[in-house]
């Protein structure tokens, strides 16, 4: 689709009640904001098709145009509703001095197939804006976060400083709060223990049971597939009381008959618990790459005199890979962010970051937990972007070059 | 067999432990091994008359409570039969301290005096309560779960002022549902659009679906709080905005669609990441063909594009149901009175009231409901279709 | 990953070489702000005294739940476990907790009068020790209820005059107390009405008639939260996090003590310990409880002390510098009009009122 479609100018008739269209949209909201909805609309949409008339007919000069529009809406809105008003007013005039060229140039059509009819070009935006709604929709949320995590104050409420952008509403004490504090460092070093050999023991153990149930003499196939998922599907509160037994029958033969430290006994039983957990989401991924593997790769190793662990590890697993690398993600998100099997199966010096959060949020209201998410939330753009790295290179590896 | 040491493993720290949990829901020896000889001299008495039973009964009573009172156990076997009616707990802790200090060989007649340590012994019903619950298996607390009880004339409805629970499963299935729907009505075109966009940008987007996966539950609720409540960021910038009166804020919180709007953000990556990777192996020459033929867009998407993504539907909805129907924390934070589901009833009796027998039960209605789903996705679409990314 | 297994590893065989554990135990808590006051006024001393390590557990929470599945597993890995009154007879019901005798394992006070005459009412199971008293009560916006700030707890019942959402816990315990007592009720006869299926309905209708201006709140920091967002005009909460919300984060919120409800927070000891760590648990419990420890906690956070010979040595805050004893609930100004929690009834009536309440909940 890279071919770009020669592109020519719109006549008035259509790009004027377009531009109008939107002016009074926003025309709505600010008319609503100072008491006549109606009356915004009206002004919104005379003032910006009149805008774009002046601009087209008159000006024909995109860069002045653009800054009179972003300079011009930025100065009405410091006029009617101060500080927030001018940024409200400058972004919408970077977008409709966007908009009114975009429009009136035809470059909307650039990167489209040439022969889209006209309905179908408008189904391609709207489609376009509905994604980018939900879109929005899944990350506001942690938008929300970042700013309350500098909140000078403790409690998860935009305070009016806040609003004004006035520096002391903002703070750093939460993180510091986090670095600082033993029971949040304890419980993050915790956490990074127990999830990634959690996350290894059940990636190891789920892609051998997945490549081994990909074989098509598996008797009981289904069932057992169906046991070894069923931790995804038991209610927790449930999962977590039954393995409480299990554990601590494990926990005292460790500790009794092998004479075992009672702390790493602990870990020991989390850890097992948390792999159990993240087993389903390994199995899952792992056997769907495996649907499309091609068994004849195996037996050609083998014809050229390679043992199964060599198969394995030079031809399956590089092919596998992304799925297990998936497959991992889960696992480890599942026992990172798992809080009540823990709360069950583990005792105070293994209190993980959720367990810690948890206590947190009904103890004390702290934006702590709110600092600590936004940490994550760095860490996780940089785990992405190591999986990113590593699916190019696995796509490299089976010969596909990156799309 | 590479598959003997996971399913093992599984098998024996996981299924096991499960099965003797929700075994609970039918076991009820408590009864008997606390009151063996009252039990035994039960069955000759006919609680349809309306009679105290004879002093026999009351003899044996005191026999039994010696022991379970040297044991301690008295107490607890009142917390058992308090929970099918109430007031029997303190009946049997009252009781305990002077029922302790008599002699049953020399002591007696009992009946009089017990009835003088607590009048609720000369109640025929609180005998027939005890008899109703003494055999060591019981059906009880499975009619409990369906707002039943256990009575000496057989099972019947409790009243009506206290049916919850089928309420409960019904609202639970029915918000599960919504959820999913709502998160096939969101996922659909993100996915669609991920899976059509080249590589590089649709990897740049799909940072987009995984933040809020990796961010915590429990922060992703909070946040959803701080959105949705009355002063909150949603009802502010409406007002602000004035779309919304300051006196009409929108009630978005603590009601169902709280907890629909914090459930489908939560679990949309669960549906977005499966119809992806469904969605990236249509070919598009399929629809580009179809088109070629003469079919109009719509034709093109419904008879060509949306059968082949089927499968990513099928098995983003049952990800989706399932781990809805089992959610308890986010409800509890944003659902308010109308947005629990029935897995807050099981932590409740799990973690507060201690009636396991009940959440045991309610867990294995809860389980068998999720078996028979995934039975019926496995026959229709096949588990091995269930991909995650 | 690898230096982290070594040295647990490594901590393990150091452990088995080194025989003889030191002594350890584990008490658990609630966390946050109460388990800090529990390690300045008990934890830090005790530990100085006689070289026990603490490990502060915060499970509170699930205590009952996981104190059972111990005890069924035959594994109880806690010493000394803090939870509310009514949790405290639920596991003395259930053989769950070990009966202590204030006359033989409790200090006397000072003047030399008993224990179990020092916490008179206050010892309402024989497994429990309670170390301080707390309320439940309102807290308001100073700035949403005008210039008629409310002084009855009926206030709460009364929508025209203050209008706006109230916050009450999602469980029936003191909601059907008060909706009952401000419909005319007198307080002695409280919990004769609520025995009764019309009296279980009165109290509900009367919770019916503000039903749609109730945010429920399941977990203590969230009316403080609500109170903070001006979500809400008022809410009842645990008397300490409105001291803190008021005193140290200088919120704009009220305090209104009329028909507080008194309930307990102490130490049980789980049934089934090994005589060794029972006897360390006993010893604990009689350092914690004594009068001065009692008085102590009062530094850190606004509840009373469970003893009355703790009472006239409650000083000031440690932090803030300011009197605590006109925080404290038991404080005859506060006290004037307060309400006792009936513990008996609750347990025999709990669950059945629960599923009565849940049931109009979701109607």
């Amino acid at each position: 689709m890279a071919a770009l479609t020669p592109i020519s100018r719109k006549p008035l008739s259509m790009v004027l009640p377009t531009v109008a269209a939107a002016g009074g949209f926003l025309g709505m909201f600010v008319g609503a904001g100072q008491g006549s909805a109606f009356l915004g609309i009206l002004i919104g949409a005379a003032l910006m098709a009149g805008l774009a008339w002046v601009y087209i007919t008159i000006l024909d000069n995109e860069r002045v145009a653009r800054w009179i529009t972003i300079l011009g809406l930025g100065v009405i809105g410091l006029f009617f509703a101060g500080f927030t008003g001018m940024i409200v007013g400058l972004l919408a005039g970077w977008f409709f001095a966007f908009f009114i060229f975009w429009l009136y140039e035809g470059r909307y059509r650039q990167r489209l197939l040439p022969y889209l009819t006209g309905q179908q070009v408008f189904g391609h935006y709207f489609f376009r804006v509905i994604c980018g709604a939900i879109f929005v929709f899944l990350i506001t949320p942690i938008l929300v976060v970042l700013p309350l995590s500098f909140n000078a104050q403790d409690f998860f409420t935009f305070t009016p400083e806040m609003l004004r952008l006035d520096p002391e509403g903002y703070s750093l004490k939460h993180y510091r709060d986090f670095f600082t504090n033993n029971e949040w460092q304890r419980s993050f070093k915790n956490s990074l223990i127990i999830a990634p050999i959690a996350t290894v023991i059940s990636v190891t153990l789920g892609t051998l049971a997945a490549i081994g149930l990909s074989q098509s003499h598996v008797p009981g196939r289904r069932a057992i597939m169906g046991i070894l998922i069923s931790p995804m599907i038991v209610p927790l509160i449930i999962s977590a009381t039954g393995m409480f037994f299990f554990y601590s029958d494990i926990g005292r033969f460790l500790e009794g008959t092998l004479g075992m430290d009672k702390n790493f006994v602990g870990y020991i039983k989390v850890v097992l618990a948390h792999a159990v957990l993240g087993i389903p989401f390994v199995i899952i991924t792992v056997t769907a790459t495996l649907v499309g593997f091609d068994q004849s790769l195996t037996r050609a190793a083998a014809n050229m005199g390679a043992g199964p662990v060599r198969t394995f590890f030079k031809i399956q697993m590089p092919l596998i890979l992304p799925g297990v690398i998936s497959g991992g993600l889960f696992a480890f998100i599942t026992s990172f962010d798992e809080v009540v099997v823990v709360l069950f199966v583990g005792s105070a010096s293994q209190k993980t970051l959720p367990w810690q959060m948890f206590t947190g949020l009904r103890e004390q209201i702290s934006p702590t937990i709110l600092a600590v998410a936004t940490i994550l939330v760095v860490i996780s753009i940089a785990l992405l972007a190591t999986v990113e790295l590593l699916r190019r290179r696995s796509e490299r590896l089976r010969g596909l070059s990156p799309a | 067999m590479l598959v003997a040491p996971l399913l093992l493993f599984v098998l024996f720290s996981f299924i096991v432990p499960i099965a003797s949990m929700l075994f609970r829901s039918v076991e009820n020896g408590i009864v008997q091994d606390t009151l063996p000889l009252t039990v035994e001299a039960l069955q000759n008495w006919d609680e349809t008359t309306g009679e105290l039973p004879d002093e026999a009964v009351y003899d044996a009573f005191v026999r039994d409570m010696i022991v379970a009172i040297d044991n301690k156990t008295h107490t607890r076997l009142g917390s058992r039969l308090n929970y099918e009616e109430t007031g029997m707990s303190s009946m049997f802790r009252r009781s305990g301290r002077k029922l302790g200090k008599m002699d049953p060989e020399t002591d007696g007649p009992f009946k009089d005096q017990v009835i003088e340590i607590h009048d609720g012994w000369g109640d025929p019903n609180t005998w027939a309560v005890i008899k109703t619950h003494s055999p060591a298996v019981t059906n009880g607390y499975f009619l409990n779960a369906v707002d039943m009880r256990r009575t000496p004339e057989g099972a019947q409805s409790q009243p009506e002022d206290k049916q919850i629970l089928i309420k409960l499963f019904g609202r639970t299935l029915f918000m599960s549902l919504v959820i999913t729907g709502s998160c096939i009505l969101l996922a659909y075109p993100v996915s669609y659009l991920l899976a059509n966009l080249p590589m590089r940008v649709s990897n740049l987007l799909m940072i987009l679906v995984l933040l809020p996966f990796w961010t915590s539950l429990l922060v992703r609720t909070s946040a959803w709080k701080v959105m949705l409540q009355q002063q909150g960021v949603i009802n502010e910038t409406l007002v602000w905005l004035g779309l919304v009166a300051d006196d009409a804020r929108l009630v978005i919180i603590n009601n169902q669609i709280g907890t629909i709007v914090a459930m489908t953000h939560i679990l949309l990556p669960f549906m977005i990441l499966p119809m992806y990777s469904v969605m990236q192996t249509i070919p598009p020459t399929y629809t580009r063909a179809a088109k070629s033929m003469g079919a109009t867009n719509w034709t093109t998407f419904w008879r060509i594009y949306f059968p082949q993504s089927i499968p990513g539907i099928g098995a983003g909805s049952i990800l989706v149901f399932i781990l809805a129907i089992g959610y308890y924390i986010t409800p509890e934070i944003v659902g308010g009175t109308k947005g629990v589901f029935i897995s807050n009833r099981i932590a409740y009796h799990i973690s507060s009231s201690l009636n396991w027998g009940l959440a045991a039960a309610l867990g294995t209605i809860l389980l068998a409901v999720v078996m028979l789903l995934y039975w019926c996705y496995d026959k229709i679409v096949g588990i091995d279709n269930v991909k995650l990314g | 990953m690898k230096v982290t297994k070594t040295t647990l590893l490594a901590s393990a065989v150091a452990a088995v070489a080194g025989g003889a554990m030191a002594e350890e135990m584990t008490i658990v808590s609630w966390g946050g702000a109460y388990s800090k006051s529990q390690l300045k006024a008990y934890h830090e001393p005790y530990s100085e005294k006689t070289g026990v390590t603490i490990l502060n557990d915060d499970s509170s929470a699930e205590a009952v739940a996981k104190l059972r599945a111990m005890n069924e597993a035959g594994n109880i890995t806690w010493d000394v476990v803090d939870v509310v009154a009514a949790d405290a007879i639920r596991l003395c019901d259930e053989g769950l907790a070990m009966e202590i005798d204030p006359e033989v394992h409790l200090a006397a006070a000072p003047d030399g009068t008993s224990a179990a005459d020092d916490f008179g009412d206050m010892l309402v199971s024989e497994c429990y020790i309670p170390t301080i008293v707390y309320s439940t009560t309102f807290g308001y916006r100073t700035d949403l209820v005008g210039d008629t700030p409310p002084t009855s707890v009926c206030a709460v019942f009364d929508t025209d005059a203050y209008p706006g959402k109230r916050a009450l816990e999602k469980r029936p315990i003191n909601n059907m107390e008060w909706a009952l007592i401000c419909d005319g009720v007198p307080k002695d006869q409280v919990y004769d009405v609520l025995e009764t299926s019309e009296g279980q309905d009165q109290a509900l209708a009367k919770l019916a008639t503000i039903k749609d201006d109730v945010i429920w709140w399941s977990s203590g920091s969230d009316t403080p939260q609500l109170l903070a967002d001006g979500e809400i005009v008022m809410g009842s909460t645990y008397n300490g996090r409105l001291f803190s919300l008021i005193e140290e984060q200088n919120q704009p919120v009220g305090m209104l003590w009329d028909a507080q409800v008194f309930d307990l927070d102490g130490f049980i000891i789980p049934a089934g310990l090994s005589e060794e760590r029972q006897q360390r648990a006993l010893d604990y419990i009689f350092f914690a409880s004594d009068t001065q420890r009692l008085a102590d906690q009062a530094k850190w956070i606004s509840y009373g002390p469970a003893r009355s010979s703790s009472a006239p040595l409650v000083s000031q805050h440690a932090e803030l510098g300011i009197d605590m004893a006109p925080h404290m609930p038991t404080d005859p100004e506060n006290a004037k009009n307060t309400f006792l929690y009936n513990f008996e009834f609750w347990a025999d009536y709990r669950d059945d009122i629960d599923a009565k309440f849940q049931a109009w909940l979701a109607q």
